[in-house]
């Protein structure tokens, strides 16, 4: 195929990729965002882990180690195997928090230090720079084998390195640093990067296929080749070695979440954790079919490829000699992909930590005024510093691959970059889950363990150095991984438990591990402060934006106009949506030093917690003022049902005393106006005599029992206590009751020896009682043959009662509950005397003895139990019975 | 025989007075002393004039007007009717009675009352 | 935690147990991945080897897949159940210092 070709094919792709990111950024403008947000073009996105290295490098890899190369896929599979319960809390956290990078997110944790982001930005640029490097050359390499084939072609030389870092550079620019975005998405790229991850995987296996079925037999065929490849003594490499194994397990897995790029889609670029549904599955299916054909072309390129062939160019080489120039420019379209979309998320992200985290802060610290109020542009400063490093980047690639002259094995310098990036593994995962852990710890975890990388790791893969010797049988790399990160992860936890950390970083601690939203203290600056925190924002974001965001706090607070109220929650989001645009760090030094020089002290942490449990007790308070609301509502319903009860009784009272006093009063008037009469009979005289004699006896009995039961109730009974037989008391209300329907002949049923017991008491009131009740049951007792039982009990726990029980109909459940009450005489024909309030005076009496009375229900007839108190009542009933007598 | 008046009153010295009283001025006086019955008893002696005290056992004297006022025989459900209360005020139900009067009561005012609602032709002595 | 309920509804008792499921998972992924290389270096590094670990690999895939949707389809009957989303507490929550 024509060199002129394959130029012009690349320049075609390149157009479209520019044109896919251009249409994609007009789109997410426009806000049409749906397939742009949609879980696979994240998924896609991810497959920039896939790089030139993996892509060219994996085969060579394969071909000197056999399995181990799948080690590089194998990590991050395992991670996203735990997508759910980790990754979805990566995001959402570091969303939460607004974080722009690893460094970013890493500094936020840690006191939203700055120095700790400048470290971890050394450390990305360090171990990219060849990275990037690596990618050049693959891209350099593989126009070169083109060329090659085609005599006629310009020869082509390094500068097809410097065209390509030129482009990628351009692209980066373009749509890399087009706006200064709050949440730091690009939608162009991603997009643009989805579409390489398709080209890089229809290539792969569409090689694959071809080196499957068109070269070897099938799967069997292959899998019989491998198995033959264990009896040649050239791939004794192929030889699994566990400590590798793990090692590069380690580290890959490492690398998925701490490499800049990796972070920058995995994290940086997703909308919401939700999408990890989708790439939980995905993107490890991706890394599988980009990994199982691995072997099979490094086995058919061995056997079919002469033994000068470089293996890390097999997928080229393969279909090339095939005589395959279609598959192979599809290969080459495929390893272009790969090199480039690496090339510019990482650059993306490596810009923006230069950028947030060296010259934002090193710009904000050279030109400090004194009033703290700049009114330069420094949205624009941003922006450019980004570009500027993205072309420094880019640019320090490119010299490096100048330097190193493409000599290295390609695979190497990949590992460099895993190894030296997994160095922050430890202060992330512990800054995630450990609140103990504190910045001293991971300075100097991730210095520890950065300097020794530097020394036993990248150094001698740049040439200068070399790892001490060794003891027999132990793996360089192996032994490098474990130590670095032992002596990372040992210098971070020991000096997390013995340093202490400030009160910014304790409340990070707590955002970050609890998954909570940040809070900012609660001291809040002058008033004053709006406008010159108004003024800083549009420096970051420009007029338009910060106008509009103000304007929307500010309507939010219930405010007009454009300044908000500096409240702790305002700062809190003003904070969080800057460090969006600089960082962590620098959002927060800019904000300290507009609002006045705040620097949060363990006060103000005590602060944020009474605050929040200020706001615990007051919902708690309101929670309780309401019930407490509702119980009075209720109790005054109470109230007033009990007193509309109480007038209506008051009103049956009264009608009820008039009746009982009118109805003897009638009878007295009439026959004392018929006795007036001069014709009347002796006899009818002295009859009608008597009637008016019984019935003011039944009128003056009438107003004693009133006057006892007002006595009573109102507690001013006098009682006259002394000590009394039980016995006797009942003989003489026997006695007593027996005038009552002297007719009726009652059987007594009494158990004697029971009955001889002492009580203190007072003997009249008692004796009241139980007359009454026994003059009621004469009365009522409507059996044939009346039988009263009457039963002692001595009940040492509760004083001794007596029951009085006749066998008459008894009085039906639902009168119960009334007999006690005043005027409750039961409707019977035979009623005589009494006023119906013998039962209420029982009741009155017995309380004030100390006891009761009460109906004892389903004993055969009327039954009445008294009791009496426990402990006598002592002298008198109560203290106004002084002031009554 | 026709009787003249049918007293429905529980308190027997109250309904001995009414009866010495209304006797003594000629006219013929029946006593029923429970409210249940009551409505029967003015059924079968069918009375010129019943008596009716308010408060009864069992079934009160409102509760016998508004029977008796339900009556199928208009002639019977035309009664007059006396009711006697003890109570200060009356229900409702008594405003259906032809006379109220208060307990106590003057003896002469229930023989001019009683007079004067069985008309004067009323002495069939 | 003291005003929790002891007893969880079916559908919110279900979306743990998957929850565990999904903890489970990677460390099982990873003994698959590792026991066989300390063990047996020899007999996993050429034909049986690819057969074990593209094997275990798609077999991962597969249960990573089946497990989301299952979560899914759990938080949403919790959802469903309870009408409110179920708390960030639930499925992971981390330990206080």
């Amino acid at each position: 195929m024509p060199f002129e070709t394959l130029v012009a094919v690349c320049m075609g792709y390149v157009v479209l990729m520019f044109g896919v990111a251009f249409a994609a950024d007009r789109a997410a403008q426009r806000g049409r965002v749906r397939w742009l947000d949609h879980p696979l073009v994240y998924t896609l996105s991810l497959s920039v882990y896939c790089s030139a290295w993996t892509f060219y490098g994996a085969v060579g890899y394969a071909s000197r180690s056999g399995l181990e190369f799948a080690t590089i896929y194998i990590g991050p599979t395992l991670v996203f195997a735990g997508a759910w319960w980790g990754l979805r809390r990566l995001v959402r956290i570091a969303r939460m928090h607004h974080v722009t990078s690893i460094a970013d997110l890493i500094s936020a944790r840690f006191g939203k230090s700055n120095a700790l982001a400048a470290l971890i930005t050394l450390i990305a640029v360090i171990a990219a720079t060849p990275y990037v490097a690596l990618q050049l050359q693959s891209v350099r390499l593989s126009f070169e084998l083109f060329a090659l084939q085609s005599p006629g072609a310009t020869p082509v030389t390094s500068e097809t390195a410097l065209w390509v870092a030129a482009g990628l550079a351009l692209f980066t620019i373009l749509f890399g640093t087009r706006n200064l975005a709050a949440d730091e998405r690009h939608h162009g790229v991603v997009t643009a990067i989805a579409l390489e991850a398709v080209v890089k995987l229809v290539a792969f296996v569409a090689l694959g296929v071809f080196v499957v079925w068109g070269l070897a037999d099938g799967p069997a065929d292959i899998v019989a080749r491998i198995a033959a490849a264990s009896q040649d003594p050239a791939r004794d490499g192929w030889v699994l070695r566990p400590d590798r194994w793990t090692a590069l397990n380690i580290v890959s897995a490492a690398a998925i979440l701490t490499l800049p790029r990796m972070f920058q889609v995995l994290v940086v670029e997703a909308a919401d954790e939700e999408r990890l549904h989708v790439a939980g599955w995905a993107f490890p299916a991706y890394l599988f079919a980009m990994s199982l054909f691995v072997l099979p072309i490094a086995v058919m390129g061995a056997e079919l490829l002469p033994a000068s062939a470089n293996p890390d160019l097999y997928v080229l080489t393969l279909p090339q000699a095939m005589g395959q120039d279609l598959l192979a420019l599809l290969v080459f379209l495929g390893g272009f992909s790969a090199a480039t979309s690496m090339v510019v998320v990482c650059t993306i992200a490596l810009s923006t930590m230069i950028s947030n985290h060296w010259l934002t802060p090193l710009r904000l610290w050279l030109r400090r005024p004194a009033s703290g109020e700049e009114t330069d542009d420094l949205r624009g400063f941003v922006l450019n510093s980004r570009r500027l490093a993205i072309l420094a980047v880019m640019g320090a690639g490119w010299l490096y691959h100048q330097a190193s002259g493409g000599s290295e094995a390609l695979a190497a310098m990949g590992l460099v970059a895993f190894t030296g990036m997994a160095q922050v593994l430890p202060a992330m995962l512990g800054g995630l889950l450990w609140r103990g852990a504190n910045r001293m710890g991971a300075y100097a975890g991730v210095g520890a363990g950065s300097v020794l990388w530097l020394v036993i790791v990248f150094l001698p893969s740049v040439g200068i150095g070399r790892l001490p010797p060794l003891i027999d049988g132990v793996d360089p790399l192996a032994f490098a991984v474990f130590l670095t990160l032992s002596v990372n992860t040992l210098a971070f936890i020991a000096l997390s438990i013995f340093g202490f950390p400030d009160p910014v970083e304790r409340l990070q601690g707590l955002s970050f591990v609890s998954a909570i939203q940040p809070i900012r203290h609660s001291r809040a600056p002058g008033e004053d402060r709006a406008e010159p925190l108004l003024a800083m924002a549009r420096r970051v974001w420009g007029p338009d934006q910060a106008l509009r965001y103000f304007r929307a706090q500010a309507a939010a607070q219930g405010k007009s106009g454009y300044l908000p109220d500096l409240t702790p929650a305002f700062l809190t989001a003003l904070e969080r949506r800057l460090s969006g645009s600089v960082g962590a760090a620098t959002a927060h030094a800019m904000i300290d030093r507009v609002a006045g020089g705040m620097s949060l002290t363990v006060s103000d942490l005590m602060d944020v917690a009474g605050e929040a449990q200020r706001a615990m007790k007051e919902a708690q308070r309101l929670e309780i003022a309401t019930s407490e609301l509702e119980r009075t509502a209720r109790q005054l319903r109470e109230a007033n049902d009990k007193l509309t009860a109480l007038s209506v009784q008051k009103d049956a009272f009264l009608g009820q005393i008039s009746h009982e006093l009118r109805t003897p009063m009638t009878s007295v008037r009439a026959f004392s106006e018929i006795l007036k009469t001069p014709d009347l009979s002796d006899e009818d005289r002295a009859r009608f005599a008597g009637i008016i004699h019984d019935e003011a006896g039944r009128l003056t009995r009438l107003l004693d029992d009133l006057l006892d039961l007002s006595v009573l109730e109102s507690g001013q009974a006098q009682l006259d206590v002394s000590a009394a037989n039980l016995h006797d008391l009942i003989e003489r209300a026997l006695n007593a009751a027996s005038a009552t329907r002297a007719e009726r002949a009652f059987t007594i049923d009494r158990d004697i020896p029971t009955e001889h017991l002492g009580v203190i008491t007072d003997p009249d009131r008692l004796l009241q009682v139980l007359i009454n009740v026994i003059t009621n049951a004469r009365k009522y007792c409507d059996a044939d043959r009346p039988v009263l039982r009457i039963r002692v009990a001595r009940r040492p726990a509760n004083g001794p009662a007596i029951d009085i029980i006749d066998n008459g109909a008894g009085i039906d459940a639902a009168r119960q509950s009334l007999i006690f009450e005043k005027f409750s005489r039961l409707n019977d024909p035979a009623r005589a005397g009494g006023a119906g309030l013998g039962l209420a005076i029982c009741r009155e009496i017995m309380l004030t003895l100390g006891g009761d009375i009460s109906y004892l229900p389903g004993q055969g007839g009327a039954a009445f139990r008294i009791v009496l108190p426990k402990h006598p009542p002592v002298g008198q009933a109560n203290p106004h019975a002084g002031a009554a007598s | 025989m026709m009787l003249d008046i049918l007293m429905i009153e529980d308190e027997p010295n109250i309904a001995e007075a009414v009866r010495f009283i209304l006797m003594r001025e000629g006219w013929r006086i029946s006593l029923h002393a429970d409210g249940a019955g009551g409505i029967e008893a003015i059924r079968a002696q069918r009375p010129r004039l019943v008596i009716l005290d308010l408060m009864l056992p069992n079934r009160s004297g409102e509760e016998i007007l508004a029977d008796l006022r339900a009556e199928d025989d208009l002639g019977l459900a035309a009664t007059p009717v006396l009711m006697l209360t003890a109570r200060g005020q009356t229900g409702p139900a008594a405003e259906q009675a032809d006379a109220v009067l208060s307990k106590p009561f003057a003896n002469d005012d229930l023989c001019a009352l009683v007079r004067r609602m069985l008309g004067q032709g009323g002495d069939g002595g | 935690m003291a005003d929790k309920p002891l007893f969880l509804e079916r559908a919110s008792f279900r979306r743990r147990r998957l929850g565990d499921a999904a903890r489970v998972l990677p460390i099982l992924a990873l003994i698959g991945f590792m026991l066989p290389v300390w063990w047996l270096p020899d007999a996993v590094s050429f034909a049986s080897g690819i057969v074990w670990l593209f094997g275990l690999w798609a077999a991962l895939i597969v249960a990573i897949f089946a497990l989301h949707r299952a979560l899914i389809r759990a938080e949403a009957a919790t959802i469903r159940a309870s009408g409110t989303p179920p708390s960030e507490a639930d499925w992971d929550r981390p330990d206080a210092v």
